[in-house]
C-alpha cells in the first residue's frame, strides 16, 4: 500500500544532507512551507544552496532564520529585496558570507521545469544585452538573440499545498500555487506540507494540480496564516 | 506649468488600454493604473505570481492570506479570473501573450532601452523579479516615470546610465510632463502639459525630441 504521509516534520526531512540544493516554494510568504523550513533549521543541515523566489523576511523564522544561522552558502533567486529591515539576508550579503545568483523570475521557474522535463537547457530571449546574460552562451535563432540557460535540479524540494491524499496528489489554494508545482517536479526528494490529507478519490481527478508521482512525502501541518 | 501627479500619470496611461486587453501592471506607479480604467472597458490584469483577472485591492474583511499581487500586497479576483502556476504565468509573459506591460522605470533611452531593476548600489542586493521577462516578452511595453530625478537630472536619456532591463523594448513613455513615443526616428512628443513647449521639455530631456505634427495638450480628467 502506498502511503506517503510521514509522522511529523522531523521524519519529513530525514536523510537531507549537508550541501544539498533545496528548492523552497512560495512567492513572498504565500505558499511558503514555513514549518518545513523551520524544521530544516532544527534538522541542522548546513552548507545549503537555497532556490527560492525571495530571500526571506526579517531575521527570524523561515528562510531568514536559516540564513541568520549561516546554514545557507548560496541562494538562487529573482528578488532578494523587500521593504522590511533589518533582514538576515542583507547582513550576510553585505558581509560577503552568502553567494547570490540572481535570475530573471521566469528563468528561475523555467530552469527548474527544464530539469523536471529531462531537458538539457533552453534558449531564452530574457536578459539578452543585460548584466544577467554575462558569461552565458549567446545564440541567434531566426534573427532573434537568446541566451542559453541550464536546467536547475534540487536534491530536495520543500513545498506547501492546501490538501493531499496518501498517493501524494496535491491541490493548492489561490495564488499560493506559484512555484510549488514546478519545484515538486524538479527535485529528487519532494516533501509537501499540507493542511489536511483526504481519502483517495476525494480530490476530483480533473482538479489535481500536482499528480502524486512528483511527491515523496506528505506531512500535515495545522497553521495560522497571517494576512498580507 | 503644472506637472501631473502620480495618479494623473496613471490615469493617462489607463486611457490607452483597449477593451479586452491582457495587461500586466508593474510594482509602484503602474499599480495605480488599475483604479483608472474607463468603466466601459474590460481589461484583464495578469499577475506574475499566477493570476489572471485581478480585481481592485480588497477591503479589510475580504483580505485572503493566499491571494496577493506581484508587490505582495492583498489582491482580489474578479468572476472569470483564474489561478495557475509560475511557469504558465511566465509562459504568458515570455511567449507574447500579454498585450501590454506597464512598467516603472529609472531611465528610458531614445532607442527604448529600459533600466528599472538596479541602481548598481553595492550596499543593496540587486533584485530583478519579473522585470526582464516582461520587458522582453510583452507585446508592448510602456514606461511610466517622472521626467527627471528629484535633483532635476533627466531620466529620458540618449543612453541609460543604470544597468539595462532590456534593450529596445519601450514603445511609449508617460511622464509627469509629456507622452512620448519611441520611433525609428527617435522620440516623438505626442502630448505636453499646459504651459510646456518643446524647448522647455528638451531642456529637461537628454535624448533629442521631435514634436509630432498632431501633438496635443496633455489633459487629465482627474
Amino acid at each position: 500500500m502506498i502511503n506517503k504521509q510521514v509522522a511529523g516534520l522531523a521524519a519529513a526531512l530525514e536523510g537531507v544532507r549537508d550541501g544539498s540544493i533545496v528548492l523552497l516554494g512560495g512567492f513572498g510568504a504565500v505558499g511558503q512551507p514555513d514549518e518545513l523550513i523551520d524544521a530544516l533549521l532544527e534538522h541542522g543541515a548546513k552548507d545549503l544552496t537555497i532556490v527560492a523566489n525571495n530571500a526571506g523576511t526579517g531575521v527570524r523564522g523561515g528562510l531568514a532564520g536559516l540564513i541568520a544561522a549561516r546554514r545557507v552558502r548560496k541562494i538562487i533567486c529573482s528578488y532578494p529585496r523587500s521593504g522590511d529591515a533589518p533582514r538576515a539576508f542583507d547582513a550576510e550579503y553585505k558581509a560577503g558570507r552568502i553567494e547570490l545568483e540572481l535570475l530573471a523570475q521566469g528563468t528561475l521557474s523555467e530552469r527548474m521545469r527544464c530539469a523536471a522535463a529531462g531537458l538539457g537547457g533552453f534558449y531564452s530571449p530574457v536578459s539578452v544585452g543585460t548584466k544577467l546574460a554575462e558569461g552565458k552562451e549567446l545564440r541567434e535563432i531566426d534573427g532573434k538573440r537568446y541566451v542559453l540557460e541550464m536546467p536547475l535540479r534540487g536534491d530536495v524540494a520543500l513545498i506547501q499545498a492546501l490538501r493531499g491524499d496518501r498517493w501524494g496528489n496535491l491541490v493548492y489554494r489561490k495564488s499560493a500555487r506559484n512555484f510549488n508545482p514546478v519545484m515538486a517536479m524538479a527535485a529528487d526528494l519532494t516533501v509537501a506540507q499540507v493542511a489536511e490529507i483526504v481519502e483517495l478519490g476525494a480530490i476530483d481527478p480533473d482538479c489535481v494540480h500536482t499528480p502524486g508521482i512528483f511527491v515523496d512525502r506528505l506531512v500535515v501541518v495545522h497553521r495560522e496564516r497571517k494576512k498580507p | 506649468m503644472t506637472p501631473l501627479s502620480r495618479k494623473q500619470i496613471a490615469w493617462r496611461a489607463a486611457q490607452d488600454l483597449a477593451d479586452g486587453a491582457y495587461v500586466n501592471l508593474g510594482i509602484g506607479l503602474p499599480t495605480l493604473v488599475a483604479d483608472h480604467i474607463p468603466t466601459d472597458r474590460e481589461v484583464v490584469f495578469h499577475s506574475e505570481n499566477g493570476i489572471l483577472g485581478m480585481g481592485r485591492a480588497p477591503v479589510e474583511a475580504e483580505v485572503d492570506p493566499d491571494l496577493i499581487n506581484a508587490g505582495k500586497g492583498a489582491a482580489s479576483l474578479l468572476p472569470g479570473g483564474s489561478f495557475f502556476h509560475h511557469n504558465d504565468a511566465f509562459l504568458m509573459i515570455r511567449g507574447g501573450h500579454i498585450d501590454v506591460a506597464l512598467m516603472g522605470a529609472f531611465e528610458v533611452s531614445e532607442q527604448g532601452d529600459l533600466a528599472n531593476w538596479s541602481t548598481d548600489d553595492p550596499e543593496f542586493p540587486p533584485g530583478v523579479g519579473g522585470a526582464m521577462d516582461l520587458a522582453v516578452g510583452a507585446k508592448e511595453v510602456r514606461a511610466l516615470l517622472d521626467h527627471t530625478t528629484r535633483d532635476g537630472e533627466p531620466r529620458i536619456r540618449r543612453q541609460c546610465r543604470y544597468p539595462l532591463t532590456a534593450e529596445r523594448c519601450v514603445s511609449r513613455i508617460y511622464t509627469n510632463l509629456a507622452v512620448l513615443d519611441v520611433t525609428p526616428e527617435g522620440l516623438l512628443v505626442r502630448e505636453m502639459v499646459d504651459g510646456m513647449d518643446l524647448a522647455k521639455l528638451q531642456a529637461v530631456t537628454e535624448a533629442r525630441l521631435t514634436l509630432a505634427n498632431d501633438w496635443r495638450p496633455l489633459k487629465v480628467a482627474l
